[in-house]
């Protein structure tokens, strides 16, 4: 993976941060360009909040090349507090206590290795709030 | 607005074809199209192809499969909407033919997915997800199925034996289809005790890697009848897109685009579903099958898991679905898939379905429902007897 595709990303991925239309409110994650709700093209920065709840998970057992010595791992869908929907993966769990509707906290985690250009990747995965 | 017919329909056996390239898979079914139609000769080409890139180097492929077919400067296409790209090359035939640019039109789909490793296979196809912000996190497209799986099941209840009966059903019809990858049956007990790709999606719950080709010949109706054969009408052609990233749309638990793009079809047709006889859906996974049936209105919203257990979309049931076998027995060579349908509903309203599966209700119209990745893009055609 080359670097500038993640560099170009980090600001999402490190610190959160998304875009709040500034005529209709809703907050997108990654910032857009255009509202996808009102068709405003104005936004202001916002930081998402850090916790909110499982909507559904998998456990996935058969994992692509990079993610072959994670497996088997947890991928979810959680909705934050603010409403906002994001996909990452449930760490810091035996898999089967994750459950639909629990409440979980985001945390910053080295996410994959890119074993050929060795680049490592950062970014968010969810844990379980009493964690 | 010209009125559209499919005059003819061929295909490769899909499987895994050693001996066979992405170039051969195509001319192959193409060549079956073109003598089934018996014409003499085509105006316009299009190619359905997900990623012939990834899976085997190249691109340009219009150019190289009108080269191959002998119509060196035929003009020509290549469409993708990563697996509804076989849709699409059909759609793109449609407008062709109904706009009034080309008379005669081959629309054509192939994949060639076996020269590359699992992992390869499996990198290819997450292709059709969001790189930055489903495929980065790991997610796999039995992953993404899975996640609506789960979310259908603690909202309506659907269960494990409703998953398994989709792919028993399926092989069932599959059995009998001499094209299918998988032409054999399998019981509730072998689904459910095969391993775990993405829990709860089991690899019977999921369709296979496949090569193969599909191609069918459109006309106009007035061609269509000069030329002497039976024809099958295109009457409704709808395509719609979604986020690709399942968590960017407000319900896990139903395909808007598939909702959006079989309003479109039934509009253009002035039909409704109560008019439809039966279907080819995309069944890449068994839980896709289910959402799919709810989202085309065939079925209200967590009924339709009850209504497979129940036999109603079974070969003789109240509305057949995947009689081809689906993906899931047929295989899922991606570009050829949305093509694929198509001819199985030719077939089926032609009345020329092999060994057995063959509607016994003489069904006069059936629909298509292709769509690409975990549901961002799709299209749904209906086709009626001529």
């Amino acid at each position: 993976m080359f670097p500038s595709r993640i560099w170009r990303e980090s600001k999402h991925r490190y610190r959160l941060e998304a875009g709040k239309c500034t005529k209709c409110g809703k907050v997108v994650f990654p910032y857009r360009l255009i509202c996808p709700v009102c068709g405003h093209r104005e936004f202001e920065k916002v930081i998402l909040p850090e916790t909110g709840k499982l909507l559904t998970y998998s456990i996935i057992r058969v994992a692509p090349s990079q993610f072959t010595d994670q497996a088997p791992y947890a991928i979810g869908i959680a909705e934050l507090e603010n409403g906002v929907r994001l996909l990452a993966q449930v760490a810091d769990c035996e898999v089967d206590d994750i459950k639909v509707g629990m409440d979980v906290r985001i945390e910053f985690r080295r996410v994959q290795t890119d074993s050929h250009h060795g680049v490592l990747s950062y970014g968010y995965k969810f844990v379980p709030k009493w964690y | 607005m010209r009125d559209v017919a499919v005059v003819g329909v061929g295909m490769t056996k899909f499987g895994e074809v050693w001996e066979k390239s992405l170039r051969d898979l195509f001319v192959e079914a193409a060549l079956a199209a073109i003598d089934d139609a018996g014409v003499d000769h085509v105006d316009y080409m299009t190619v359905g192809c997900m990623t012939s890139g990834l899976f085997v180097g190249q691109e340009h492929l219009a150019s190289l499969m009108a080269d191959y077919l002998g119509q060196k400067h035929l003009g020509a296409c290549r469409v993708e909407s990563a697996c509804a790209s076989g849709g699409l090359a059909f759609r793109t035939a449609f407008t062709e033919i109904a706009s009034g640019m080309s008379d005669i039109v081959l629309a054509g789909g192939v994949e060639k997915m076996t020269d590359i490793s699992g992992d390869g296979a499996t990198y290819a196809l997450a292709a059709a997800a969001d790189q930055e912000y489903e495929v980065f996190h790991g997610a796999t497209f039995p992953g993404l199925y899975a996640l609506m799986a789960v979310a259908h099941m603690e909202k309506y209840g659907t269960t494990r034996e409703m998953l398994s009966a989709v792919s028993v059903k399926n092989h069932n019809n599959g059995s009998m289809n001499p094209y299918a990858q998988y032409p054999f049956k399998v019981t509730r007990e072998q689904v459910e005790s095969s391993v775990m790709v993405a829990s709860p999606l089991r690899i019977l719950d999921c369709s296979p890697i496949t090569d193969g080709g599909a191609a069918v010949i459109l006309t106009t109706v007035d061609i269509a009848k000069k030329l002497g054969k039976p024809f099958i009408r295109v009457i409704g052609s709808g395509v719609a897109t979604d986020a690709i990233a399942l968590h960017s749309r407000d319900d896990l638990t139903t395909l808007k685009a598939t909702k959006v793009a079989a309003e479109k079809a039934f509009k253009m047709a002035g039909k409704t579903i109560k008019d439809v006889d039966f279907a080819e859906v995309h069944d890449c996974f068994t839980i896709a099958e289910i959402v799919v049936s709810e989202s085309l209105g065939l079925f209200e919203p967590g009924k339709a898991g009850e209504a497979v257990l129940k036999g109603e979309t079974g070969l003789d049931g109240s509305f057949p679905i995947n009689t081809s076998g689906g993906l899931k027995s047929k295989g899922h060579p991606v570009g050829a898939t949305g093509v694929a349908q198509i001819i199985e509903l030719v077939k089926q309203l032609r009345g020329e379905a092999e060994n057995g599966r063959q509607l016994k209700t003489d069904p006069r119209i059936g629909m298509t429902q292709n769509m690409g990745g975990s549901g961002g893009s799709t299209l749904v055609h209906i086709l009626e007897v001529g």
